[in-house]
């Protein structure tokens, strides 16, 4: 029998086991949302395409699936243009489907139309035009294995309004046949043990894990790596839960604003394992004065993550699960002599950096400071929430004070730092899990980028609970005015700002304010129990500043400290 | 300096843009660029001539592999091959000069594909040594216009010959 387009996209996503969609039509996709209450997929009608595209990165970070988004040509399109970027930016396996005008008038500048597939070329990992719909079902199948295969990223499929409409006998393809795509998964042996022979030698080995831990369902083996190596482990932002924050081995974030003791140990290392991590400008700072003592083993999935910034001693191309397993089975087999007397000069040596410049913050009676705010989130959700960040400061104090314990608790925009990534990101997160407790830790800025969500978030009983650290700046940007441009604070100032309470209500949410530390906590406690999404308004000190910072340019192990 | 490398791609719409938009995206250089049909159905070989240090070329060539319709990258550092390349040449062929330009096209086995009342076209093909030789000679005559087509290479050995 002959199914249409719109029918074979219904059929298609259901074989690949989508249950949500993020979306909103228009013209070219009036044929699939009519034929959409047929199926049992469900919709989630967003109120601006950046923010369908965010909620399916949020849905994808939080459970490991691949997030799925639908929007109508032209505009709609553009505007998930942030959301794929920002996506490609962090691996993220996304599907965004584009309604696209009929083939007949592309090309011809035809009401909304735009050349999405031309203009998201250099942000997806692969996209797609369909002409024909016989084509339909595998390129639909192609997209949902590019997507979460090797190293995972968005990929976007064009839809023109005639393909949708013509008839096509449906096919589920068996077999994929991409010939220029066949991802290195396996380690190799060689290097392996290569690899663990460095491992052997070492007097100061540090693990730097990265996003691809959580990607590839690592977190076990990386802390088994850890433990049976008695080695500490430092983790980029994309890496945080990856490893448990109260873990004895556990060095904290390093990088920009990463700790004092995982930039310093990161200097004095004479052996950096790194896993699934890309040696950012924003970990590495100055590159010739990046881990100068040690020796580079790297394991990652994508060959040009390798030596791209900094030069690899010891490469390894493969999934990091089945690189940690089968070094795992190495220390099984042979394992280092005198282990807790080799390791201890060195784990001696990070507690007392530990000890000297912990994360700290000055707390006083009549102002509130963000990072008690956000340790007050931890404690009173006992560690178990999911985390999604805005950007700024405020995701840099998540990072900092919200001690993550396992691997996909953390959304947040790493790569692109996308202000008004969290709120739909959240959204996407609490329509996989409606059970558990899912904060947006949001910037007074930031929080307005993608504000219209708070509407989906009520319509759809997804009660996200968004916790504003207002400090009634564009926090971040004032702070580098504040240290490097002699605090000449041009138009990072936010006073003039929206009532949150009100908004909140106006939203059918519920709306929050604390003004003082001590409010805090009724606050948190109101917020989490409300049914409702909630948004808390902290009122924090200003002018607080993220430390410890290593300013732009500098050696890692130059920070500022206060 | 300066290298060759031969791509094997899937012949799909926007192929030669994701190609060409890898090198501007991320700041490589494209020196030339040739691309046609192979003998599989389906398949185009481009050969792209680029610059870049060591740790460079890793990244185009890893960078190339990783783009979903590349099929094969031949880097011809590693493999020995021959080039070559096509130029159509317009040059000044006045009365006095006409001899002196035939016979330099002569020794260079060139053609004469057109004549005008005042210029021959001349087609040559060679390598880069070549070109740049009989270029240099006919300067010397005058020349108004010259098309290449940009360098196609494969490799001598058949073991890591461009054919999969
Ligand atoms: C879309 C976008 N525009 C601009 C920026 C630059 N930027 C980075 S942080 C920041 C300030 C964010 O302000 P706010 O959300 O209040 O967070 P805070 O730093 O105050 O916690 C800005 C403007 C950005 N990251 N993203
Ligand atoms: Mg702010």
């Amino acid at each position: 029998m002959k199914l249409t387009g719109a029918q074979i996209f219904f059929e298609s996503l259901k074989a690949e086991g989508v249950e949500v969609i993020f979306g909103l039509p228009g013209g070219v996709l009036l044929d699939l949302y009519d034929e959409m209450p047929k199926h049992d997929i469900r919709h989630i009608l967003v109120r601006h395409e950046q923010g369908a595209a965010h909620m399916a990165d949020g849905y994808a970070r939080a459970t490991g699936r691949v997030g799925v988004c639908l929007v109508t040509s032209g505009p709609g399109a553009t505007n998930t243009v942030t959301g794929i970027a920002t996506a490609y930016m962090d691996s993220i396996p996304i599907v965004v489907f584009t309604g696209q005008v009929p083939t007949a008038l592309i090309g011809n500048d035809a009401f909304q139309e735009a050349d999405i597939v031309g203009i998201t070329r250099p942000c997806t990992k692969h996209n797609y035009l369909v002409k024909d719909v016989h084509d339909l079902a595998r390129i639909i199948r192609e997209a949902f294995y590019l997507a979460r295969s090797g190293r995972p990223g968005p990929i976007l499929v064009d839809l023109p309004k005639d393909v949708i409409n013509a008839k096509a006998e449906y096919k589920s393809p068996k077999k994929i046949a991409l010939q220029g795509y066949k991802p290195t998964t396996e380690a190799h042996m060689g290097q392996i043990k290569r690899a663990y022979a460095a491992i052997g030698k070492a007097k100061k080995p540090v693990i730097y894990a990265g996003g691809g831990v959580i990607s590839s369902n690592a977190a076990k083996e990386l802390k088994q790596l850890g433990e049976s190596l008695r080695c500490p482990v430092t983790t980029t932002l994309m890496g945080l839960g990856g490893f448990p924050a109260p873990h004895e081995l556990w060095l904290g974030m390093l990088g920009m604003h990463g700790t004092f003791r995982a930039n310093m140990a990161m200097g004095s290392t004479d052996l950096l394992i790194a896993i699934g991590a890309r040696f950012d400008d924003r970990v590495t700072g100055k590159l010739d004065e990046f881990a100068p003592s040690a020796k580079i083993i790297h394991i990652d999935i994508d060959p040009t993550s390798i030596s791209k910034n900094v030069k690899v001693d010891i490469p390894i191309v493969g999934d990091c699960k089945d690189a940690l397993k089968k070094l795992l089975q190495l220390v099984k087999e042979s394992p280092i002599d005198d282990l807790e007397k080799v390791r201890k000069p060195w784990l001696d040596q990070i507690q007392k950096w530990k000890e000297t410049y912990p994360l700290a913050y000055e707390l006083k009676v009549d102002l509130s400071k963000p990072q008690y705010v956000v340790e007050k989130l931890y404690e009173l959700s006992e560690g178990k929430a999911i985390i999604a960040t805005e950007v700024g400061q405020n995701q840099m104090w998540a990072a900092q004070y919200y001690h993550f314990l396992e691997p996909r608790t953390l959304l947040t925009s790493g790569g692109l730092g996308t202000m008004g990534y969290g709120l739909p990101a959240a959204i996407g997160a609490q329509a996989a899990f409606p059970d558990r407790l899912v904060i947006d830790v949001a910037g007074d800025g930031s929080i307005q980028m993608c504000i219209q969500e708070m509407i989906t978030a009520v319509e759809n009983n997804l009660p996200v609970k968004v916790a504003i650290l207002n400090n009634q700046y564009l926090g971040m940007v004032r702070q580098w005015q504040q240290l490097f441009y002699e605090k000449n604070y041009c138009s990072t100032c936010l006073k003039i700002a929206p009532d949150f309470v009100k908004l909140a209500e106006a939203y059918g949410a519920l709306g929050l304010r604390a003004h003082k530390p001590d409010e805090v906590e009724a606050v948190i406690r109101e917020g989490f129990a409300s049914p409702k999404p909630v948004i808390m308004d902290f009122v924090v000190n200003p002018e607080e500043c993220v430390y410890p910072m290593v300013p732009a340019g500098a050696a890692m192990t130059e920070m500022l400290l206060a | 300096m300066r290298h060759t490398l031969g791509v094997l791609v899937e012949n799909q719409p926007g192929v030669l843009s994701r190609v060409a938009g890898l090198f501007s995206g991320r700041g490589f250089n494209i020196e030339s660029l040739t691309v046609a049909e192979t003998l599989e159905q389906g398949v185009s070989h481009i050969t792209l001539v680029t610059t870049g240090d060591e740790m460079i070329m890793e990244q185009i060539v890893k960078q190339l592999n990783k783009l979903v319709n590349v099929i094969k990258v031949i880097d011809f550092r590693e493999v020995r091959f021959v080039d070559r390349e096509m130029a159509l040449i317009k040059v000044k062929a006045e009365a006095s000069t006409r001899a002196e330009a035939l016979r330099i096209v002569d020794i260079f086995r060139g053609k004469v594909v057109d004549v005008s009342q005042n210029f021959f076209t001349v087609e040559v093909t060679g390598d880069e040594g070549k070109i740049q030789a009989i270029l240099d000679l006919l300067s010397q005559l005058g020349i108004v216009e010259v098309v290449r087509t940009g360098k196609v290479a494969i490799a001598r050995s058949r073991k890591n010959s461009t054919k999969r």
